[in-house]
């Protein structure tokens, strides 16, 4: 498990603090000192999913290393919204890179506090889906293969948003952006799966590769204190819903990235040394279309009339996730999954 | 402007942007009305009590329900727990169980000696209270907390009424009943039993309401008048049937029935035990008739199990010892240890018609539980005075149509339980104490009611019920053993903590962790959050991530 359970407290560790857990139980985001790295008046969009996954991560890191983080940062949204020139966001050491060059140029901040011998400050690389998935994929790769001492962090919306929702390489099937309308015998984004760069970080054998979402905040503070436990090159990949490129109530943010663990569509999981070592288990199962339905990204599957093809193929894909993660108790697996198989996956959502 | 390549921006330089100016609604913390506290008769804040309860401050916990209701241990057994109905629990797996953490503290109040105090100064004012059964008591209990010299007179030679005269044993042990009367009575409370009131009128005096008596009178009997009555004898005059019999037929009514269990002598039944009637009292007698050793207690309903008006607990405890139902059948004649009985049908408006076919059923003895009618003897005559239906009829304050004369209990219209009784007893406290002062009481308004639906129950730990210990029903029938046990102090504990808060805040910080904008401002234990309206730019991530549904968003005025 990554974090404990504690029973028998109105909301255990669910919540995100609580007046009946001991010290050392309250998570990082609970503290009135927390450190707020992206502070005040940044500029994202109402019920913006990376502006919280990027606070959560680097208030963890900061606890971590004892507020001596340096982070770098590829262009994108979270580059654009909290850095409109000459106002900043971050309060702590940042610097702003290309679209491209992130992990290259974390790569060279941690080179140069080795020349200088400063192991005790550590570096943060980070970018959105675009930035690692597509652009700066090449340097991300070198910096893995290297064993660069960075944590790298994808805070992953599925699409380029900041220049008006283009697709990427992480945008999953079906889904509508800019670039893939919802037109056609197959609308929607007619290709594969989108880059699943958790998988292909592991192939590079790095010491640490862990997956989150921002509906689970404690487990996102778990993975990155793991993370700085570990020298060496570790990936961190953030599930950051986006009310605007998806479509979704800006209120629903977390209920989305709560749905998309729940119904398998995104697994959460951490490897060591290229091989899963735990993977987080589902509490609610549910069917892919309550996921699907409530973002406009999908409206398509369900008018003017359902797709239940493709449909089927997204139910399929989150039933895989759930036996090669190991999601579900083996019991619950076969008996739901025979409901799910079946075309039935409404009778299972809870 | 002027800054060279590779600058360094100031740190905190955004807060010069007020994103607040994005916002067309904001959220707003607000506190609901939880579905416990709204069911409660007696109106206690059970949120509040099991939210004290769950860091282990029993004591607070105590003194929250001792606000409403001077009796814990004696309601966290008989109380028919119209709180659990209402707990929105129920619909996530099981209702809080709400009564056994009550019976906890209250049986931990008994073992620690708490008592409460009397902080109020003496008002010099004497309140009259007849009767001293759970509606007398509690209406005592809160007059003596606001300063009044209460005297209590009661008929009979033990106090408690129908806690002590109408329920067994096996349900409410009486050392409970005995200490948290005691406890009243020890807040100085005049407790005068065996004495029976007559001429209501001749002990008020005149005029009522006015200035009270100053100087070293104060508060003293100086003429054995009262400035103001509160009625609560009871209904405890069992209800009869006519039955044609013949003169070997043994009829009882259940109500002397359960009252002779207090005698010396308990009253004798025989082997086979008929109950006439489908509520609780009916329900009560059958279960004393088998600890009495009846080996057969039958009760006779007229209508069916659903339609019966004995509550889910009391038929399903009954059942589980022995006890059997004749359902849609009525009683025509009874003699010599037989009876006969007529088979009933319902018809289309649910009320049971004779269907013409009779059977037999043996019975050494026929117990009537038919209902119970108020003994109205000592308001009949009294000026101003009204009754309806067999029962007194009063203002929204409690108050008869007798100046001074207020009347609460099963004695005034409503229903017939011990909650209720309690909760009339602290309402005509209050109202008595208003108008002593020649004053109006009034409530303050309720807050909305928090239903199920504001609720994101994703953030609650699934926990089932605990439930309590029940004593083996084979022993239940041979003894007048108590037979739901206790919970202990770690069960209890963890029932508490199944609380789900709903529409008040408790301070789990997930609205000031969820916020993608830093809006939310902790301001520290118990003083919960702010929202810093500057920066909040209103997306509703906390009103939906809040497990309790204390947040609501608002639009902001054009």
């Amino acid at each position: 498990m990554p974090y404990q359970s504690i029973k028998f407290i109105q909301t255990g560790s669910l919540a995100v603090g609580g007046r009946l857990l001991a010290e050392d139980q309250r998570s990082v985001q609970s503290g009135a000192q927390r450190s707020n790295s992206l502070t005040l008046g940044h500029r994202a969009c109402q019920g913006c999913g990376e502006a919280l996954g990027a606070r959560i991560a680097l208030d963890a890191c900061q606890r971590a290393t004892g507020g001596k983080t340096i982070a770098v940062n590829a262009t994108g949204c979270l580059e654009v919204f909290s850095t409109p020139y000459p106002e900043t966001s971050w309060q702590l050491p940042w610097l702003h890179s290309l679209f491209g060059n992130a992990p290259a140029v974390a790569a060279g901040v941690a080179a140069a506090l080795r020349a200088k011998s400063r192991d005790d400050v550590r570096v943060v690389g980070q970018g959105g889906d675009g930035g690692t998935v597509d652009i700066g994929f090449a340097c991300l790769s070198g910096m893995f293969e290297r064993n660069d001492d960075v944590l790298y962090i994808c805070y992953d919306n599925e699409a380029y948003m900041n220049t008006g929702v283009q697709r990427s390489g992480a945008t999953p099937y079906a889904a509508r952006t800019a670039t893939t309308e919802p037109v056609g015998p197959e609308p929607g984004n007619k290709f594969g799966q989108g880059k699943n760069v958790p998988m292909i970080a592991m192939a590079h054998e790095i010491p640490y590769v862990a997956t989150a979402t921002v509906s689970d905040l404690r487990d996102l503070e778990y993975k990155v204190e793991r993370a700085m436990e570990f020298r060496g090159a570790r990936y961190l990949h953030v599930l950051v819903p986006c009310p605007l490129g998806w479509g979704s109530a800006p209120e629903s943010t977390i209920e989305v990235a709560r749905l998309a663990t729940q119904t398998g569509l995104f697994p959460v999981f951490e490897a060591e040394d290229g091989e899963v070592v735990s993977a987080t288990p589902i509490r609610h199962r549910t069917g892919v279309r309550d996921y699907l339905r409530i973002q406009r990204r999908y409206a398509h599957l369900f008018k003017p009339a359902e797709r239940t093809e493709m449909i089927d193929r997204i139910q399929r894909g989150a039933d895989r996730n759930i036996t090669r993660f190991g999601l579900l108790p083996a019991d619950d697996i076969d008996a739901e999954l025979a409901t799910v198989g079946a075309g039935r996956a409404e009778e299972i959502t809870s | 402007m002027n800054k060279p390549f590779a600058i360094t921006l100031e740190v905190g330089s955004s807060r010069a942007n007020q994103t607040g100016s994005w916002r067309t609604e904001r959220p707003v913390y607000v506190d609901s009305l939880p579905p416990c506290n709204h069911a409660c008769p007696a109106g206690e804040n059970i949120q509040q009590w099991l939210y004290q309860g769950e860091d282990g401050s029993y004591e607070n916990a105590w003194r929250q329900i001792m606000a409403d209701n001077p009796f814990p241990a004696i309601m966290g057994r008989v109380c028919y727990r119209p709180c659990e109905t209402a707990c929105n629990r129920a619909q996530l797996d099981e209702a809080v169980g709400i009564n056994s953490v009550e019976r906890f503290l209250g049986d931990e109040a008994l073992r620690q000696g708490w008592t409460m105090p009397v902080e109020a100064p003496p008002s010099g004012r004497r309140v009259l209270v007849v009767g001293c059964g759970p509606s007398g008591l509690s209406a005592a209990y809160q007059l003596t907390r606001l300063g009044h010299a209460v005297t209590i007179r009661d008929a009979g030679a033990a106090p408690g009424g129908m806690m002590r005269y109408g329920i067994p044993k096996y349900r409410l042990p009486r050392d409970v009943l005995d200490a948290e009367v005691q406890r009243i009575v020890d807040m100085g409370v005049t407790l005068e039993l065996n004495t029976t009131v007559k001429d209501i009128q001749s002990l008020l005096r005149d005029g009522g309401a006015g200035e009270p008596d100053a100087g070293k009178n104060a508060g003293k009997d100086a003429d054995g008048k009262f400035d103001a009555v509160f009625v609560a004898v009871g209904a405890h005059i069992g209800r009869r049937a006519y039955i044609p019999a013949g003169d070997s037929a043994r009829i009882l009514d259940a109500v002397s029935m359960l009252r002779d269990m207090e005698g010396e002598e308990p009253p004798l039944l025989g082997r086979r035990v008929a109950v006439y009637g489908g509520g609780n009292t009916a329900m009560d007698a059958a279960r004393t008739a088998r600890r009495l050793g009846a080996s057969e207690a039958i009760v006779v309903y007229r209508r069916t199990r659903e339609r019966m008006p004995a509550h889910d607990i009391e038929v399903k405890e009954a059942l589980e010892e022995g006890v059997t139902m004749r359902w849609l059948s009525t009683i025509t004649h009874a003699d010599g240890g037989k009876l006969q009985i007529e088979k009933m049908a319902l018809d289309e408006t649910g009320f049971p018609q004779p269907t013409g076919e009779f059977t037999e059923l043996e019975a050494d003895c026929l117990v009537l539980a038919l209902g119970q009618d108020a003994d109205l003897s000592l308001l009949e005559g009294v000026s101003g005075v009204e009754f309806t239906d067999g029962v007194v009829q009063v203002s929204p304050e409690l108050m008869t149509g007798y100046p001074g004369i207020f009347a609460g209990g099963d004695m005034v219209p409503g229903e017939r339980t011990v909650t209720v009784g309690i909760g009339h007893g602290k309402k005509a406290a209050r109202c008595i104490d208003a108008w002593l002062r020649s004053d109006h009481y009034t409530r303050e308004p309720k807050h909305d009611l928090a239903p199920f639906g504001n609720l994101n129950t994703w953030y609650y730990e699934d926990a089932p019920a605990t439930v309590r210990p029940q004593l083996d029903a084979a022993r239940r029938t041979t003894s007048f053993d108590e037979v739901v046990g206790g919970l202990d102090a770690s069960n209890a504990l963890f029932e508490a903590r199944r609380c789900l808060s709903c529409g008040n805040c408790f301070e789990c910080d997930n609205c000031y962790g969820v916020c993608p904008d830093n809006a939310v401002i902790k301001l520290g234990v118990g003083e919960r959050y702010q929202i810093d309206l500057n920066y909040c730019k209103g997306c509703g991530i906390c009103v939906h991530e809040c497990p309790s549904g204390s947040i609501k968003m608002v639009p902001e005025e054009a």
